[in-house]
C-alpha cells in the first residue's frame, strides 16, 4: 500500500524548532502597538470622530473624502462603527475617565443613552445662530434636558421606492404620488394575482431592520392620529388589523430583510417602505426605472416620521476645540449639500437644496418635499427623552407586529399586553410625550 | 497516577501561567459582568430575570437552542468520524481532500451566514438550480417553513463547524498506531470489530474534548442562524445580542448569558465525570 | 478478495469526493460571487459558473483605507495570539494529561467559563481594564485577549494528545541524563506535534476571525476583521462577498502550512 502523507513525515524535530522561531517572532513585529487603520494616525492635534453613520465601504469613501477636502480646522481621523460597538466605546471611555474620543456622530437613537456623558453645547449651537436649524431639531437635540447635548448633522425619513414594473397593476383612478393605505392595499393585492401569486411589496422586518419606525411614525399616526396614547384604542385595532391584511401581500421574506435597496435591486420586491439611505442604491444606475413616492395617508391624515444625525463631543475628550471646530465645518451649507449629494443624508439647516443631485437623491429629495408638504401631513418624532430605553420601545411596536401579523393573535388581547409594557417603561421614566402625541406629562398609553 | 500526588508543584507550576492571564484578563470583567444581571439602580433585583422570562423570544430561543445542540452534535460528530477514518483509508489526493475539509475553518461565521444565505435565499443558488433542472423554487427560509428554515440552519453549522472535530479527531488518530489494527486485522478481526476495540478507545481522550469543546461553543451559535432567520429561529446567545445591541439593555442581556453559562458548565462538568476515569490510566 | 477489495477502493474514493464536494461548493460560491460584478448578484436565476467576472469590487474594497494596515495588525495580532497561546496553554495541557492534581476539573472548567460567556456581556467592562493599564487600541491588548480566548482549546487539545504519549519514553530519557525540559522538547513534543498544530491552527483562526474583542478594544489600530466586518454587514452584497474572500485567503495559507504538521506522523513507525 502506497502511502502518500508518509511524504510529511520526518520534519519533527526540525520542524518544531521552525515553527517556534517562526511564531516567537511574531510579537516583535508589533513593537509600535499596531498599524494605524483609520487615515489619520490618530496622534497629537488629530480629532478621533467615532460614527454610528456611513459605515458601509463606499459611503465611508465618500465621506472621508468629504472631511479632507472641507474640513480643513483639524485632521479627522473617521471611525465608522456599527451602533452597539458605538454604544460600548462611549460607555466604557466616558466611565473609566480615559476618553481618547473627540467627536461622536450618531443618529438621536444612539446619542440618547449617553446623555450624561455629553458635554452642554449651547456654546457651540450660539455661534451657529446663522445656520437656521429647524426648531424640532434644536428641541431634540437637548435630549430631554434644559441644553443642547448634540449638535444636528443630517436628517432623513422614510419614502416608499417603487419599481415602475409595478406601475401596470396600479388600479386605475390611482395616484401613485398621493396613496392612501387603502389603495396601497388593493394595488399590492393586484400586484400578487397577476405576478403568479408572489407578493412583490416589502418592509424591512430583519433583526436590524427599522419597520419599528413604520408602525410608530406611518401606520398609527395616519390610522390613530397619535404614537402612544392611542396605543390600543379602536382605531389602533383598525390599524393592525389593516397591517395584518398588508403584511397578507408581503413578501414573507421581509423576516430577513435589513435594508430594502438589495430586495429591490434583485427584484425580490418591487414596491418597499425603508430609510432613504437605505434606498438609494435601488435604482442602481436606471433611475428612469423607478419611482420615490411619499408614504399613503390613513384616516387621519399622512403620517411621516423625521430621522435625526447629531454630533456630540463625549465628556473629558481629548482636543475638543478642534472638534467644534470641525462641528462648524461640517453644519456649512456646502458641506450639508455634499453630504446630500453624496451619502443622500439631507441637510438640518436652512441650506438651498443643490439642483445637480445625481438621479436616485434628487428623485428622493423630490419625495420628501412632496411628504412634508403635503395636505394634513402628520409629522412624528423618534420618543424624545426616553433614552437608553428608545429600542426597548421600538420593540414594544415589533412584539405587536410578531404578534398580530405571524402568530396571528387577536389584535385588541395583544395590544392590552403590550400597551402594559409600554407603560411599564414610561412610568419609570416620566417624561413628556412627544409628537405627535399631545404634550402631556407623563406620557402613557391612554 | 502513583507518582501523581508527589508532583503537584510542578503541576501548579505548569498551570500557574495560563491561570495568571486568565484571572488577569477575565476575573473583574466576570464579576461586573455577571452583577449587571442582578443589580439594579436600587440595589439587587429579580426584574431583570423577570423580563427575560416574560420576553415573547425566550422560551422559543430555550428550544431552539437544545434542538440545534441535541441534533447537531451526534450528526457532526458521525460526520467528522467518517471523515477522519476514510482519511485513514489513504485515498487517493488525501492530502487536498483533508485541505478542503478543513478551510471551513479559515471561515468567519459572519462570512459562513453570508455565503449560506446566498445559497437558500428565494433567489438563491439553490432555487437557482431547481430553476435550471424545471423543479420551481421553494422558500426554504421563510418563517412560515419552521422545518427547513431550521435544516438549513443544521446543514450550515455541519459545515461551518465540522472541521474543529475533524482535526482534533485527526490529530488524535495520529497517535493510534496502525500496527495495532493491522495486527488485529491479522487475527480476522472485522473492521467494525476494530473501530469499536481499537480504534475508539485510543481516540476518546481526543473525542471527550472535542465533545465538551463543541457542546459549549454549539451553545455559543447564532450568527450564522441569524443570516439566515433573522429572528425566526431565536437562539439564546442570538438573543443576548438581541438585548445588548437593539435593544442596549445589558441587564437583560447577561441574564440570558447566564443561562448560557450554565448550561454550558453543566454540560462540561458532565462530560468530565462521564468520562474521568480514563484520562489518567496511563 | 481483489474485486472486493478494489470495490472498496471505490468507495472511499467516491465518499471522499462527495465530501470535498459538500465543504467546497460553498467556498467555490464566495470566489464566484465576490468577483462578479454587482449587477450578476442581482439576476435570477443566479449563475453558476463566472460567466461575468469583475473584479471591481474587490478592488475597491482593497483600495479602501486601513485594509493594508489591518491586515499587518492581523497578522501580527494572529501569530503573537498562537505563540502566547502555545507557550501559555502548551505546560498547562502537559499538567492536565501527567498530573491527577486536585482541582484538575476546576482548572479545566475555569478556562471554558470564559468561552461559555457571550464576550459582548464582557465588552464594557474588558474594555475599562485596557484603558486602566493604557494596553487601549493597541494590538497586544487583542493579543492577550485572544490568547485567553484561545488557552481553553489550546490546554485541552494538546492534553488529549499528550495522554497518548507514553511515559516511558520520557522517564527513559531522563535516565539517560536529559533534564525534565529538554525530555520533554525532544521526546514528547514532537510526538504531539500533531496536537500542538492543531491548538495552533485553532488559535490563528480564532484571531484571525474575532470580531467583537477587537473591536471594542481598538479605536485606530483595527484588525482587519475588526476594520471591515463589523462595516461590512451595511455593504452591498457584493463588497460583503469581497471580503469574505479577502478574509479567507490569508487563513488558507496558514492552514496549508499547518497541515503539514497536522499529518506529520501517520503512517510512520515512531512507534
Amino acid at each position: 500500500m502506497t502511502n502518500r502523507i508518509e511524504l510529511h513525515s520526518g520534519i519533527s524535530r526540525r520542524g518544531l524548532l521552525g515553527l517556534g522561531l517562526g511564531v516567537a517572532a511574531a510579537p516583535a513585529l508589533s513593537a509600535c502597538g499596531g498599524v494605524s487603520t483609520s487615515g489619520a494616525d490618530g496622534g497629537e492635534g488629530a480629532v478621533n470622530f467615532l460614527s454610528s453613520q456611513f459605515t458601509q465601504v463606499e459611503e465611508r469613501q465618500r465621506f472621508e473624502k468629504i472631511l479632507g477636502d472641507r474640513v480643513t480646522a483639524a485632521k479627522v481621523a473617521f471611525n465608522p462603527v456599527d451602533a452597539s460597538t458605538f454604544a460600548t466605546t462611549v460607555q466604557s471611555q466616558v466611565d473609566a475617565g480615559k476618553v481618547q474620543l473627540s467627536l461622536v456622530g450618531g443618529l438621536h437613537g444612539d446619542l440618547a443613552p449617553h446623555t450624561g456623558r455629553l458635554v452642554d453645547l449651547d456654546d457651540v449651537m450660539g455661534q451657529l445662530g446663522d445656520r437656521g436649524f429647524a426648531s424640532d431639531l434644536t428641541e431634540l437635540a437637548k435630549l430631554g434636558g434644559g441644553t443642547a447635548k448634540y449638535v444636528p448633522w443630517m436628517q432623513a425619513t422614510y419614502v416608499l421606492a417603487v419599481n415602475k414594473k409595478a406601475l401596470d397593476w396600479l388600479p386605475s383612478g390611482v395616484d401613485v404620488q398621493k396613496l392612501t393605505y387603502d389603495q396601497l392595499l388593493s394595488w399590492m393585492t393586484a400586484a400578487r394575482q397577476a405576478n403568479g401569486n408572489k407578493p412583490v411589496f416589502g418592509i424591512p422586518a430583519g433583526p436590524k431592520g427599522l419597520y419599528h419606525r413604520f408602525f410608530q411614525g406611518f401606520l398609527l399616526p395616519s390610522f390613530t392620529g397619535g404614537q402612544v396614547t392611542t396605543f390600543r384604542g379602536p382605531d389602533a385595532v383598525t390599524a393592525w388589523q389593516y397591517m395584518k391584511q398588508l403584511w397578507a401581500q408581503t413578501v414573507p421574506a421581509s423576516t430577513n430583510y435589513d435594508s430594502m435597496q438589495e430586495p429591490l435591486q434583485r427584484g425580490e420586491v418591487l414596491v418597499a417602505w425603508d430609510h432613504v439611505a437605505r434606498l438609494r442604491d435601488a435604482p442602481g444606475d436606471k433611475p428612469d426605472d423607478w419611482l420615490m413616492v411619499p408614504a399613503p395617508s390613513g384616516p387621519k391624515g399622512l403620517g411621516y416620521m423625521l430621522v435625526v444625525a447629531g454630533l456630540a463631543i463625549p465628556d473629558g475628550a481629548p482636543e475638543a476645540d478642534r472638534a467644534k471646530e470641525v462641528v462648524k465645518a461640517l453644519t456649512t451649507a456646502e458641506v450639508q449639500a455634499e453630504v446630500l449629494r453624496q451619502n443622500a443624508f439631507f441637510p438640518v439647516t436652512d441650506a438651498q437644496l443643490p439642483t445637480d443631485l445625481p438621479g436616485a437623491v434628487s428623485l428622493e429629495a423630490a419625495a420628501v418635499k412632496a411628504q412634508q408638504e403635503a395636505a394634513g401631513a402628520i409629522v412624528s418624532l423618534p420618543p424624545v427623552g426616553v433614552g437608553a430605553r428608545d429600542a426597548e420601545v421600538g420593540q414594544v411596536f415589533k412584539n405587536v407586529f410578531k404578534e398580530v401579523c405571524l402568530d396571528g393573535r387577536p389584535v385588541q388581547g395583544v395590544l392590552d399586553a403590550q400597551a402594559g409594557q409600554l407603560n411599564a417603561i414610561l412610568d419609570e421614566l416620566k417624561v413628556a410625550c412627544w409628537r405627535p402625541d399631545p404634550a402631556g406629562s407623563p406620557c402613557r398609553v391612554a | 497516577m502513583r507518582r501523581g500526588r508527589a508532583r503537584v508543584p510542578a503541576a501548579v507550576l505548569l498551570i500557574a501561567p495560563s491561570l495568571v492571564v486568565m484571572t488577569a484578563l477575565f476575573a473583574w470583567p466576570l464579576v461586573v459582568g455577571v452583577g449587571q444581571a442582578f443589580s439594579g439602580p436600587d440595589g439587587p433585583t429579580l426584574a431583570y430575570a423577570r423580563r427575560m422570562l416574560d420576553d415573547p423570544y425566550f422560551w422559543p430561543a430555550v428550544r431552539n437552542t437544545a434542538l440545534l445542540v441535541v441534533v447537531l452534535i451526534p450528526i457532526q460528530f458521525a460526520f467528522a468520524l467518517t471523515m477522519a477514518l476514510l482519511l485513514r483509508e489513504r485515498p487517493r489526493f488525501a492530502g487536498a481532500h483533508f485541505y478542503v475539509w478543513v478551510v471551513p475553518l479559515a471561515i468567519s461565521d459572519l462570512a459562513a451566514g453570508l455565503v449560506w444565505l446566498s445559497v437558500f435565499a428565494d433567489r438563491g443558488y439553490l432555487n437557482s438550480v431547481l430553476e435550471h433542472v424545471g423543479a420551481g423554487g421553494y422558500a426554504w427560509l421563510s418563517y412560515e417553513n419552521t422545518t427547513t428554515m431550521f435544516l438549513a440552519v443544521v446543514v450550515a453549522e455541519l459545515w461551518r463547524s465540522t472541521s474543529l472535530v475533524l482535526v482534533i479527531v485527526v490529530a488524535g488518530l495520529q497517535g493510534v498506531p496502525k500496527d495495532y489494527d493491522e495486527a488485529a486485522s491479522v487475527f480476522g478481526a472485522t473492521y467494525w470489530q476494530r473501530l469499536r476495540h481499537v480504534v475508539l478507545p485510543q481516540l476518546r481522550p481526543s473525542l471527550q474534548v472535542a465533545l465538551i469543546l463543541r457542546t459549549i461553543l454549539a451553545l455559543e451559535t447564532f450568527a450564522v442562524a441569524q443570516a439566515l432567520t433573522g429572528r425566526s429561529l431565536p437562539l439564546l446567545v442570538g438573543e443576548t445580542y438581541q438585548w445588548y445591541n437593539v435593544l442596549q439593555n445589558p441587564n437583560v442581556a447577561t441574564a440570558i448569558a447566564l443561562v448560557v453559562l450554565a448550561v454550558s458548565m453543566l454540560a462540561a462538568v458532565g462530560y468530565l465525570r462521564l468520562l474521568r476515569d480514563r484520562t489518567v490510566t496511563r | 478478495m481483489s474485486r472486493r477489495r478494489r470495490w472498496h477502493r471505490a468507495a472511499v474514493q467516491a465518499a471522499c469526493v462527495a465530501i470535498t464536494l459538500f465543504m467546497g461548493v460553498p467556498i467555490y460560491l464566495i470566489a464566484l460571487a465576490a468577483l462578479s460584478s454587482r449587477e450578476s448578484l442581482n439576476r435570477f436565476p443566479l449563475p453558476l459558473l463566472p460567466t461575468d467576472p469583475s473584479t471591481e469590487t474587490m478592488s475597491t474594497f482593497l483600495s479602501s483605507t486601513g485594509v493594508t494596515g489591518g491586515f499587518l495588525n492581523s497578522l501580527t495580532v494572529g501569530l503573537g495570539t498562537v505563540a502566547l497561546a502555545l507557550l501559555v496553554g502548551v505546560p498547562g495541557g502537559y499538567a492536565v494529561a501527567r498530573y491527577a492534581f486536585r482541582g484538575r476539573d476546576t482548572y479545566q472548567l475555569f478556562l471554558l467559563l470564559t468561552r461559555a460567556l457571550p464576550i459582548v456581556v464582557l465588552s464594557v467592562p474588558l474594555a475599562r481594564v485596557f484603558l486602566d493599564t493604557g494596553l487601549y487600541d493597541t494590538t497586544y491588548a487583542v493579543m492577550l485577549l485572544h490568547t485567553a480566548l484561545a488557552l481553553p482549546t489550546t490546554v485541552l487539545i494538546t492534553a488529549a494528545i499528550f495522554v497518548g504519549v507514553p511515559h516511558e519514553q520520557e522517564e527513559a530519557a531522563m535516565i539517560f541524563g536529559a533534564s525534565p525540559p529538554q525530555a520533554f522538547l525532544r521526546v514528547v513534543a514532537p510526538q504531539a506535534l500533531p496536537g500542538i498544530a492543531a491548538a495552533a491552527m485553532f488559535a490563528f483562526m480564532l484571531s484571525w476571525n474575532e470580531v467583537l474583542g477587537a473591536t471594542v478594544l481598538t479605536l485606530n489600530q483595527r484588525t482587519l476583521p475588526a476594520q471591515v466586518l463589523t462595516t461590512l454587514a451595511d455593504s452591498p452584497l457584493a463588497y460583503r462577498f469581497a471580503g469574505g474572500l479577502a478574509l479567507v485567503l490569508p487563513a488558507l495559507v496558514f492552514i496549508a502550512v499547518m497541515r503539514r504538521y497536522l499529518l506529520n506522523m501517520w503512517g510512520t513507525t515512531l512507534r
